[in-house]
């Protein structure tokens, strides 16, 4: 039976809370019978009580209680509501939990996950709607990890709570509602799929059996299913094969799979649901050129949210975030 | 314990005048928060709780840790900047850690932190407490209020240690602290209590008893002692913001004169020579040690 994205998440937790007794759950309305504001952890305060804990709304010093508790060995994993949130887990995350490692010269380790859904087209406006994730590109010791659908995101959180850092872990919440996708016989769903060696795996998908391509399109988590949407029709339209690039370790330094691609295509679109000024999208094509310059047969085209706030009505929402139509635009000015 | 008492503050004390001395010379490098006036707050409630027990601490924690770790050598290296400093020279005066004790120069920051690392403990029943420095700066921080919430709300048995020297940096609490202190932990249903003491042996027996009372009841406590800092807030700091004559008021109950009146000139004569020759000896040792390399400044960034 193929999971939900969500479910897939749901029986990570399950699993891990059984086997590991280490592994306690920190969040706001988590418990049975609520079970999370996106029902995530639905069951698990009833299956497992001592571990799965209700807190008040205090981001702030949950992010520090999670930091201390898995410095003296427990692996807390803390759901914080909203991304958006994320702001008030900064000083935590930044100046304490992400600097202890090195700091204190490895004598500690912070093995801890903060969990949290991110993005928008839910229609929760300016400020439950963001892709604040790139805030935390940039901090030596914080590991981000946004898995797609075509990741097996249960997987990569049970990954992320054995991992001995600090890992803000980002769950798209439009991707909660979606399958995840199996590799079976080297696919997943139509696309052919080659996926990394690495913990956090970087997924290579081919609509053309990694044959001929003629661009590549590098993005993560919530806006893989409109770059797939983008990439169907441009085949169904004008017969455009293309490779998609989908890290989930989002602000680890290899490119690796983006040069392997580029090396056929020559021609780059970078997708993400963020604001376009000072993205994700802005460091991957920094990386390219420097590394992999001289594969580029055309300049690289960046689709982001615009930048500005995300308002709460629909066609305001659209008109921000970056949809189908922007990607195949995007394509299609590379492919000139 | 008396003469215990008197030689760790004195320790201190030397300690803080050598690094103001090694600053003066110019050679250290950056900055650093001395606790000159304070080492009775440091030394009364350390001495007061195990060795595995977990101790927090902030920019100003050279007391805290060496009237825990009784460790100079590692310290003075720390500030050094020498590989065999306790974190290998990376992290300097701020953010000190030695075996279980932690401190970070962000204000308030490590109060949740601490929260956190005995409600670790508590779920393992290891019956270990926590001790939480701050001061009355961070009484300004609101994730102060947020762990205060969820010490008492999950019965987390730690020890909030507020001093209150009544200066954040140049601001005195008069300008920065509304209310009462020590009901900013009954507002929470926690424990507290307030006295205004530099007697070390003051602060050690009613910390004795706080501790005792939060290892029975596995709860936490807030505790505030009101002293006062000497010395100025950081290196660079000249007091323009306080007179002389409160300053001279003040060292009329410096914890070491108070002691001295218990102790004999000549035994305090023994601990001062006694703690001189240790730190001076460290400084010799330390000097001759190697400066730490660039080498391995990406080690441990991930473990």
């Amino acid at each position: 039976m193929m999971l939900t994205y969500g479910q897939s998440i749901n029986q990570a937790l399950n699993a891990i809370l059984s086997k590991d007794k280490r592994v306690v759950l920190l969040g706001e309305d988590i418990c049975d019978p609520y079970g999370g504001a996106f029902k995530i952890t639905k069951g698990l305060s009833t299956k497992y009580p001592a571990q799965v804990i209700n807190t008040p709304m205090s981001e702030y010093a949950l992010t520090g209680i999670a930091a201390g508790m898995a410095i003296r060995g427990r692996r807390p994993v803390l759901e914080i509501m909203f991304g958006d949130f994320l702001t008030i887990c900064a000083d935590q995350l930044i100046n304490h939990a992400a600097k202890f490692g090195w700091m204190y010269n490895s004598q500690v380790t912070v093995p801890m996950v903060l969990r949290t859904p991110m993005g928008g087209r839910r229609g929760y406006g300016p400020t439950h709607s963001q892709t604040l994730e790139k805030l935390f590109l940039g901090i030596p010791g914080l590991k981000v990890i946004a898995p797609s659908h075509f990741h097996d995101p249960g997987e990569q959180l049970i990954k992320a709570i054995d991992d001995n850092n600090v890992v803000l872990f980002i769950e798209h919440k439009l991707l909660y509602s979606r399958k995840v996708g199996e590799l079976k016989d080297g696919y997943v769903f139509d696309f052919a799929c080659k996926k990394s060696q690495d913990t956090f795996e970087t997924i290579t998908l081919s609509n053309n059996d990694f044959k001929e391509a003629r661009a590549t399109v590098l993005t993560y988590g919530g806006m893989l299913p409109y770059v797939i949407e983008a990439v169907n029709e441009l085949l169904e339209e004008d017969e455009v094969f293309l490779e998609i690039v989908v890290p989930s370790y989002i602000n680890n330094a290899s490119i690796v799979e983006v040069l392997a691609s580029l090396k056929k295509t020559g021609r780059l679109v970078i997708v993400e649901e963020g604001t376009l000024f000072n993205g994700w999208g802005a460091e991957m094509a920094a990386r390219v050129v420097s590394e992999g310059f001289e594969l580029l047969e055309a300049p690289i085209t960046r689709v982001a949210a615009k930048d500005l706030p995300i308002g709460s009505t629909r066609v305001l929402e659209d008109a921000v975030l970056p949809q189908i139509i922007d990607i195949k635009v995007g394509i299609k000015e590379v492919l000139q | 314990m008396l003469e215990q008492f008197y030689e760790k503050m004195l320790l201190i004390r030397l300690f803080e005048k050598k690094i103001e001395e090694l600053f003066t010379k110019g050679d250290l490098f950056g900055t650093t928060h001395a606790c000159i006036g304070q080492e009775a707050v440091a030394v009364g409630v350390l001495s007061a709780i195990n060795k595995d027990d977990i101790v927090t601490s902030n920019h100003r924690g050279h007391g805290h840790f060496i009237a825990f770790t009784d460790e100079i050598e590692g310290l003075l290296a720390e500030l050094m900047g020498k590989e065999c400093g306790v974190c290998g020279g990376r992290s300097g005066s701020q953010h000190i850690f030695k075996e279980s004790f932690y401190a970070n120069g962000i204000t308030c920051g490590m109060t949740a932190v601490a929260t956190g690392m005995a409600f670790a403990e508590k779920l393992i029943n290891s019956r270990k407490i926590a001790v939480a420095f701050l001061g009355d700066g961070a009484l300004g921080e609101g994730v102060l209020y947020e762990s205060l919430n969820m010490a008492s709300l999950w019965n987390i048995p730690i020890i909030f240690v507020l001093e209150n020297n009544y200066y954040a940096m140049s601001t005195h609490i008069s300008q920065g602290v509304a209310g009462s202190m020590a009901d900013r932990g009954r507002a929470f249903g926690i424990e507290t209590k307030e006295i205004t003491t530099n007697d070390v042996e003051i602060i050690h027996s009613t910390f004795k008893e706080i501790v005792g009372n939060v290892r029975a009841k596995n709860r936490p406590f807030f505790f505030v002692v009101n002293t006062y800092r000497q010395s100025g807030h950081s290196k660079s700091d000249d007091c323009c913001y306080r007179t002389r004559e409160e300053e001279e008021e003040w060292k009329k109950t410096d914890p070491l004169a108070i002691l001295r009146g218990r102790i004999t000139a000549e035994v305090a004569e023994k601990i001062h020579q006694k703690c001189g020759e240790r730190i001076e000896r460290a400084y010799a040792k330390i000097r001759q040690a190697g400066d730490l390399s660039i080498n391995y400044i990406f080690k441990g960034l991930y473990q």
